[in-house]
């Protein structure tokens, strides 16, 4: 396989956009990254399309031919990929496959999601698509009910309080106010959220032990890499950050089928293949950008990425050791929590957020030094997993 | 001004017994001073509401001008038995709500404004008028409408009111009524506050309802990229 570069990158900040239609969003994320790479009239050989949903949110499909031609890059090859909230990241692993291969040697990714178009609890059934049709949808599972269950058995397991979860919300809305692309600027305190007798007036439950401040909001919003050959990135002097591993697990489709449902295999299993395949260990990163859809799913994954063992990554947080400064920062743009989740985006977003850290263009949130990046895009809930390992040159 | 013909203009004035000021502990863990406020305190308040009437997001605008109206003719003694309660926090003006009583039994909602936003202040205030009119004024029922979909969630839903026969004196969408008995059911879980307020807390709201700038309120409703689009 070619070494696969990362020459551009593009964000619209995420946020309720009610003024711009889905691919107005795509559109202006695609130019940015084209514009950041200075690709100028070099020819784009492919366009991936992460999204979810455009047909229910929508009513619009085939947005990847749109899109081709809004930004007149026709004759590229266009093509949606759906899966779920890892739409986004399924789309940079098809984008990668295309120039690792040699097939293509430059291909913008795109993903975004117009979900505000809806009012909240449809957009949450419109989520809830994914879950199995005859096992769990029919019965009224959301995904805030399966996440609610999953934090229930995983901190009974693990000796997880209330508290730990709070100390992610306040983290993740603390990096979010240095993130000018974040949904939400709003500093949260325990006191506010937690502490105080009558928080919960502040903080309802959503699905308990969930509450409103345990789960990311809905957005609208979009990002875009381009991806090329090392030779077309060094031409033009954009080649500092590089794919090193990519890797994609699934699970089964329905929760209760697992025999221990607090044991995300494929995270753990595409998390392992991306190091391998990057020739890293999880000691060698040094920011990560997690699918915080629920602040469960930051301490979960964190563990089974490798991070933490089992049962130490809420003391970790405790201690301030995932915060920026601290030995491991997750989510320095604020994760889905406080940068937004536009399910389609989210995955592109992460890498996004990754390059401009390898690059030391993340302004207030820098993490000082980074040089390795690692993101984890949540499909289903759990069972469609990417994981992506990205270095500096 | 002739006095006698003013006379007939102006609403006879009901009793109603005062709201006790309160403090509320946002998500921020700020202190909302949630307190009644005189018809006097009218002109700063119209002068936070203003910007709002050219913000149609939300239909900020339409909020903004009824109750702007429903201020000015308090203030000028054209609206009978109105109530204006606001949140201020560090003495700056977070959000209105106003309100009258119909008659002893029933009250009417009439606007909602946070010029905050994300906090559930809005919510917070809303509560406060619906506290005022069940268990201060001692009204049986309050019929509500709603003009913003965000307005419909909030009330509508989180409250599950009943729905009612008629019109609200808004006009526009069905009326939903919170009864007595739906107000204590639900008061746990939204009504929030503390009683007394401290007392350099309430000092600090009394001096002064500080009124952020024009463009301060717009970024506060619209957030810092929609500002300066009209």
């Amino acid at each position: 396989m070619r070494p696969v570069v990362i020459a551009g990158v593009g964000m619209i900040p995420f946020e309720r956009r009610d003024e711009d239609s889905l691919v107005d969003m795509l559109s202006m994320a695609g130019l940015e990254a084209m514009d950041d790479a200075g690709i100028g009239e070099h020819p784009i050989d492919a366009v991936y399309v992460g999204n979810m949903a455009s047909g229910l949110f929508n009513r619009q499909v085939s947005v990847a031919s749109s899109v081709v031609d809004r930004l007149n890059l026709m004759p590229a090859a266009a093509d949606r990929v759906e899966n779920g909230p890892a739409s986004g990241g399924s789309a940079v692993k098809n984008g990668f496959l295309a120039v690792a291969s040699g097939y293509c040697d430059a291909v913008l990714v795109i993903g975004g999601e117009k979900m505000r178009e809806v009012i909240g609890p449809r957009a949450t059934d419109v989520v809830a698509c994914m879950t199995h049709p005859l096992a769990e949808y029919i019965y009224g599972v959301t995904l805030p009910g399966l996440a609610g269950m999953f934090a229930q058995l995983y901190m009974e397991k693990y000796g997880i309080t209330r508290e730990h979860l709070a100390l992610v919300s306040i983290k993740n809305q603390d990096n979010g106010i240095l993130n000018p692309n974040a949904h939400i600027h709003m500093k949260i305190t325990m006191e506010g959220i937690l502490t105080h007798p009558q928080s919960h007036i502040n903080n309802p439950v959503v699905a308990e032990p969930l509450h409103l401040y345990d789960c990311c909001p809905v957005s609208d919003g979009a990002a875009a890499v381009l991806l090329t050959t090392e030779e077309l990135a060094a031409s033009l002097g954009k080649a500092a950050v590089e794919i090193a591993g990519v890797a994609q697990a699934t699970d089964t489709h329905t929760l209760q089928e697992r025999s221990d449902p607090t044991d995300l295999k494929a995270v753990t299993i595409a998390s392992q293949k991306a190091f391998s395949m990057a020739g890293m260990e999880p000691g060698d990163i040094d920011v990560a950008e997690l699918h915080d859809a629920f602040t469960i799913l930051e301490i979960a994954e964190s563990e089974h990425a490798g991070f933490f063992a089992k049962g130490e990554a809420a003391s970790a947080i405790k201690a301030g050791e995932t915060r920026i400064g601290g030995k491991l920062p997750i989510n320095p743009s604020g994760g889905l929590k406080a940068r937004g989740h536009p399910v389609g985006a989210t995955g592109v977003a992460q890498i996004v957020e990754l390059v401009w850290q390898l690059r030391g263009e993340a302004g207030e949130r820098q993490v000082e030094g980074a040089a390795n990046g690692f993101s984890l895009n949540f499909g289903g809930f759990g069972n469609n997993v990417l994981a992506f390992v990205l270095r500096r040159r | 001004m002739d006095m006698e013909l003013e006379a007939y203009l102006r609403p006879p004035e009901s009793e109603m017994a005062p709201y006790p000021a309160k403090v509320i502990t946002l998500a921020t863990g700020k202190k909302m001073v949630v307190r009644e406020v005189t018809r006097d305190t009218v002109p700063e308040l119209l002068e936070a509401v203003m910007p709002t009437l050219f913000i149609p997001r939300d239909y900020y605008d339409i909020v903004g001008a009824r109750l702007y109206a429903e201020l000015l003719g308090w203030y000028r003694y054209r609206v009978k038995d109105e109530f204006c309660i606001i949140g201020q926090v560090d003495g700056f003006l977070v959000g209105i709500v106003n309100s009258r009583m119909y008659s002893p039994e029933l009250g009417i909602s009439l606007h909602t404004l946070a010029i905050e936003r994300g906090m559930r202040i809005g919510a917070h205030l809303f509560a406060a008028k619906m506290e005022h009119h069940i268990e201060y004024l001692d009204q049986e029922e309050v019929l509500i409408t709603a003009e913003s979909p965000i307005g419909f969630r909030r009330w509508m839903i989180e409250y599950n009111l009943e729905k009612r026969d008629g019109q609200h004196e808004l006009g526009g969408a069905t009326p939903y009524a919170l009864t007595r008995e739906l107000y204590f059911e639900n008061k746990d879980r939204l009504v929030a506050g503390e009683r007394p307020v401290p007392a350099e807390l309430l000092e600090i709201a009394e001096r002064e309802i500080k009124v952020a700038s024009e463009d301060d309120i717009r970024e506060k409703i619209l957030g810092a990229r929609r500002r300066q689009r009209r």
